[in-house]
This record gives C-alpha cells, sequence and structure tokens, in this order.
C-alpha cells in the first residue's frame, strides 16, 4: 500500500489557488481588475519567452549545437547575468510606458489641448 | 541614482532542499524581481506626485483642512486612479509570485516531502506538537497572499508552504535577503558580535521562525549555542527543520510551540531572545502575551531583539505612513497597520523591559556583495520589502528591581 503522504495532487490546477481574505477591487468594473492580471501575465510569459530565447542564442554561440537540458540548466555568468536583467528592465518600461508617461503628465500640467487648439488658431 | 538590476535566480545558493527550478521558472522569478524594482522605484515616486498634486488639494477642497491619519490619506488616494492601478500591478506581482512559487513546489512535492522527511527523521531537529493550535491571526487571512499561510497542508505531512516561501522570496525582495535569503539573521548576528564581541550566548529562543532563515545564521555565528526556533505552523517547521539539516547546521532545533505560551521553557532560560519580522503578524492581544512570554524566559543580561519596519510616530508625514500601510490592505497583512502605529518603547516596558534597558538600531541586510545588490535606500525605499529595518531591543537588567 502505498504512502497516503504521496499520494498525487494536481499541481496545476492547485498552484493557482486564491489566498484566503477577500481581494481589493482597484477598478470600477471588476472586469478591469481581471483583465489586468490577464495582461500581467501574459507580460510575464513574454519576458520569459526573451529569456529563453536569449539562453538558446548564448548557448548556440557558444558550442553551435544545443539540446534541451543545456536550457535547462543554464546559469548565465555575471556578465551575462546583469544583460538579460538589463533587458528585463528595459522591456519592462517598454510595457509601462503608459503609466510612465502619465507620471510625467502629473509632473507637467498641461492644460487641454483645446485650449491651444483656440489660441494657434488665433494667434 | 538607479539600483543595480536584481541578479539572476540561478545565482541563488544551492541547498538541498531549495526546489528545482526550471529555466522557465527562473525566468518567470527573474521578471517578478525587475517588475518589483520597477514598482517601488522611480515609478512608485508617481503616487507621491498624485498626492500632492490632485488628492490632497481636492482634499482640501471637500474639508477644508489637511488630513489628520494616515486612513483619511487613503481614503482618499484610494480613489485616485494612479495609485488604484498602482496598487493593482503590485498586487498582481505578489499574486504571481505565489502562483509560480506554487507550481515550482507543487510539481515536484513528491520529491520534497520525501527528502524533508529523511532529513528530519535522521536530523531529530524537528519537534512538532499537534496540541498547538494555530492562532486566529495566523488562520483569518493568508499572510503575504501566500495560499495556506504558513501553516495549511496540501496534503497530510507536506513542506509546500515552507518550500513556496523560500523559493520564492527572492522574487518578492529582489534578490536583497542574499542567496540563502538570510541576509536578515545575518545582520543581527553582526550586530551582537560588533556589539558585545565577548558574548557568548548559550541558548537562544528564535519566536515565529518559519523555514528558519533568520535563525540559521545566527546558529552559524555561535556554532557554541544551542538555539531553538518556534512557529506555530508545523507546515513552516518541517521545511525549515530538513533545510537547516541540509545546510548542515546542527545548533538548532525546530520546535512546534506558541510565542505566547512558553510554558515549557522556565525563568531565565535564554540568553537570548530573537524576532525578525514577526510581530507585525500578530494581533494587539497577543502581542502583550507573547512580550511578557520573552521577558519570562530571558536570563537577567540577556538580549531581546525584535527586527522591524520602522514605527510611525508624529514626526513620520501622513503620506509615508500610509505608503508603510499599503501592504496592511494590499498584501493580507492584517496587524500591520495597528502594530506600527503602537508605542513599542512602551508595550516593551510593559512587558518588563525598563525604557532605560531598551535601544533602536537601524539593521541593513548583509548579503554578498559580489553577486547581490546592496539594499536601495532613499528614493528606492520599498516601504516595507527593502531589506532596511529597525531593531528594537533591550538588554533584561542583571538586577531587576523587584515590582514596588
Amino acid at each position: 500500500m502505498s504512502d497516503p503522504a504521496d499520494e498525487q495532487i494536481d499541481w496545476i490546477s492547485r498552484s493557482g489557488k486564491r489566498a484566503k481574505g477577500k481581494r481589493p477591487e482597484y477598478f470600477d468594473d471588476p472586469a478591469t481588475d481581471r483583465l489586468l492580471s490577464i495582461v500581467m501575465a501574459l507580460v510575464g510569459e513574454v519576458s520569459v519567452l526573451r529569456e529563453r530565447l536569449d539562453t538558446v542564442e548564448r548557448l548556440l554561440e557558444k558550442s553551435g549545437t544545443i539540446r534541451r537540458e543545456d536550457i535547462e540548466t543554464y546559469a548565465p555568468d555575471r556578465a551575462a547575468g546583469e544583460e538579460r536583467a538589463l533587458a528585463t528592465r528595459a522591456y519592462i518600461a517598454r510595457v509601462m510606458r503608459a503609466l510612465q508617461q502619465e507620471l510625467e503628465a502629473m509632473e507637467a500640467d498641461d492644460p487641454p489641448i483645446m485650449e491651444w487648439v483656440e489660441r494657434l488658431a488665433r494667434e | 541614482m538607479t539600483a543595480a538590476p536584481p541578479p539572476p535566480f540561478t545565482a541563488l545558493t544551492r541547498h538541498p532542499m531549495l526546489p528545482d527550478v526550471s529555466h522557465d521558472e527562473a525566468a518567470r522569478f527573474n521578471f517578478l524581481a525587475g517588475l518589483n524594482q520597477y514598482l517601488s522605484g522611480a515609478i512608485g515616486a508617481g503616487n507621491r506626485l498624485a498626492y500632492e498634486k490632485r488628492v490632497l488639494p481636492a482634499f482640501r477642497a471637500e474639508h477644508g483642512r489637511d488630513p489628520e491619519h494616515r486612513y483619511e490619506v487613503r481614503d482618499a488616494m484610494n480613489r485616485d486612479p494612479w495609485h488604484r492601478f498602482w496598487s493593482g500591478l503590485k498586487r498582481n506581482s505578489m499574486e504571481m509570485r505565489q502562483h509560480n512559487g506554487r507550481q515550482v513546489v507543487l510539481r515536484q512535492l513528491d520529491a520534497l516531502d520525501a527528502m524533508a522527511r529523511q532529513f528530519n527523521e535522521h536530523s531529530g531537529q524537528l519537534e512538532l506538537d499537534p496540541k498547538v493550535e494555530q492562532p486566529f491571526y495566523q488562520t483569518a487571512v493568508d499572510i503575504h497572499c501566500q495560499p495556506g499561510g504558513y501553516h495549511s497542508e496540501e496534503r497530510p505531512g507536506d513542506v509546500s508552504v515552507g518550500a513556496n516561501y523560500d523559493v520564492g522570496i527572492f522574487a518578492t525582495t529582489g534578490g536583497q535577503l542574499g542567496g540563502l535569503n538570510d541576509g536578515g539573521g545575518q545582520a543581527v548576528a553582526a550586530w551582537a558580535r560588533r556589539e558585545r564581541p565577548d558574548w557568548q550566548p548559550l541558548r537562544i529562543l528564535d519566536v515565529g521562525a518559519t523555514v528558519g532563515h533568520n535563525a540559521i545564521p545566527i546558529a552559524q555565528a555561535f556554532p557554541d549555542a544551542e538555539v531553538i526556533a518556534i512557529d506555530t505552523a508545523a507546515a513552516s517547521l518541517r521545511y525549515g527543520a530538513a533545510r537547516a539539516a541540509g545546510l548542515g547546521v546542527k545548533n538548532i532545533r525546530f520546535v512546534q510551540a506558541s510565542g505566547e505560551d512558553l510554558s515549557r521553557w522556565p525563568d531565565g532560560y535564554f540568553d537570548w531572545v530573537q524576532t525578525t519580522m514577526f510581530l507585525h503578524e500578530l494581533s494587539s492581544k497577543a502581542m502583550p502575551r507573547l512580550l511578557a512570554e520573552c521577558h519570562r524566559v530571558l536570563a537577567p543580561g540577556g538580549l531581546i531583539l525584535h527586527v522591524e519596519q520602522p514605527q510611525y510616530s508624529d514626526e513620520m508625514p501622513l503620506f509615508e505612513q500610509f505608503m508603510r500601510d499599503w501592504d496592511a490592505f494590499n498584501n493580507n497583512e492584517p496587524f500591520w497597520s495597528a502594530m506600527h502605529g503602537h508605542d513599542l518603547k512602551q508595550v516593551m516596558a510593559d512587558a518588563g523591559f525598563p525604557k532605560d534597558s531598551q535601544f533602536v538600531i537601524g539593521v541593513r541586510a548583509v548579503v554578498d556583495r559580489d553577486i547581490f545588490p546592496d539594499a536601495p535606500s532613499g528614493e528606492g525605499e520599498d516601504f516595507g520589502r527593502a531589506a532596511v529595518w529597525n531593531a528594537y531591543g533591550a538588554w533584561k537588567p542583571a538586577a531587576q528591581a523587584a515590582a514596588a
């Protein structure tokens, strides 16, 4: 008889379990909250793909051939780690442009564009 | 100046209990480490801007005065679209960290459980007590949005929550706790060595130890001492004890017990009682009970030290208090806000530590600077996650005057 402690669990469905405690709502429409979660999961996965491609490129460059195991066990050295972290930083900055530019807009306090349209029409 | 980018997950120190991580799983943690650094760094400044440019003026227009409490700042900021979006991103980052960590752990839970059982059977460093109840402040919500908190099991006797905590804390902190996530304990041990070079504590109690990542560096720094690491959560202790055994640290035992009831240890038994980022996970009634027990089991002349975030005070701007409170309302840290509002020196005094025996020190995580960046400071302050803490301590008077 097998040890009940070794009973196989459905790791895929259980890994996404919610944490106990009501989740705050950040937007007026709950669908926006759900969409942000989905978008951020995708943003993360694109980053993972990019990093995997970088690994493949580095391995090919080094030895001209590649095995899956090489990818799975790849650990960047310090220089490669820094290059990749920098690439991730630049990627996040591209994805988050809207947030960053809204921050700059708060700083700038521009008047509505209509004011410029009307003023330039007169001058 | 921009903080150095986080190191890769693969730079973490491997120990036998650390779950195996595939290429893509490591990359998920790398992304989250970068995202967290981004959200807490320059972009986090948008919160202050939103407050000063529109939230505060709107509050003044509506109320004819400034906010008088951090909760008023919170109510107002929670209506601001910038803050809502930023908060939504931070919350998602935490949820993704848990989801990713659980995928790593649960897909290999059989192997992790088997290894933990093997380590724990042989080492004798784990002592569980099923009679210990989980206090409601640990079960009301899942702390840090970690499904199952520190105490729950996916199946009887497993190590999933401990393993998930250990493997994913890198993503939350951006690697600022070092290769073994033990930068906090290392900092405390280094401070004790500097402060009293000749001090040789023989019995050390770490309360709220979870997986022991803060207690182990203390045990390593004082190899002649016997360290007892207690927690109510068996699920965390199982992993922690196996982790310690895997690291070859033998002078530490993981014991299931509540800090509110240390009755199994006699008065004055320990030379040092330590808590690290733990007091804010209690409740208002539990904290004084726990501190009184710590006082009782501490020997005269012994050290009590609590690593925590800075307490709120009248000198701390309300906006900063509000930002530091974020985790209470968005990251399932229900006692965070109230705890940091207490006058901790008074609470310690009420527990028996005279105010003139108390001190407050700043503690920075000690990490391997060849691999891991220094904790950022100033603008990089993460209001709770960055590895810069305050520690509240006291040396128990050698001959305490009897109560009048």
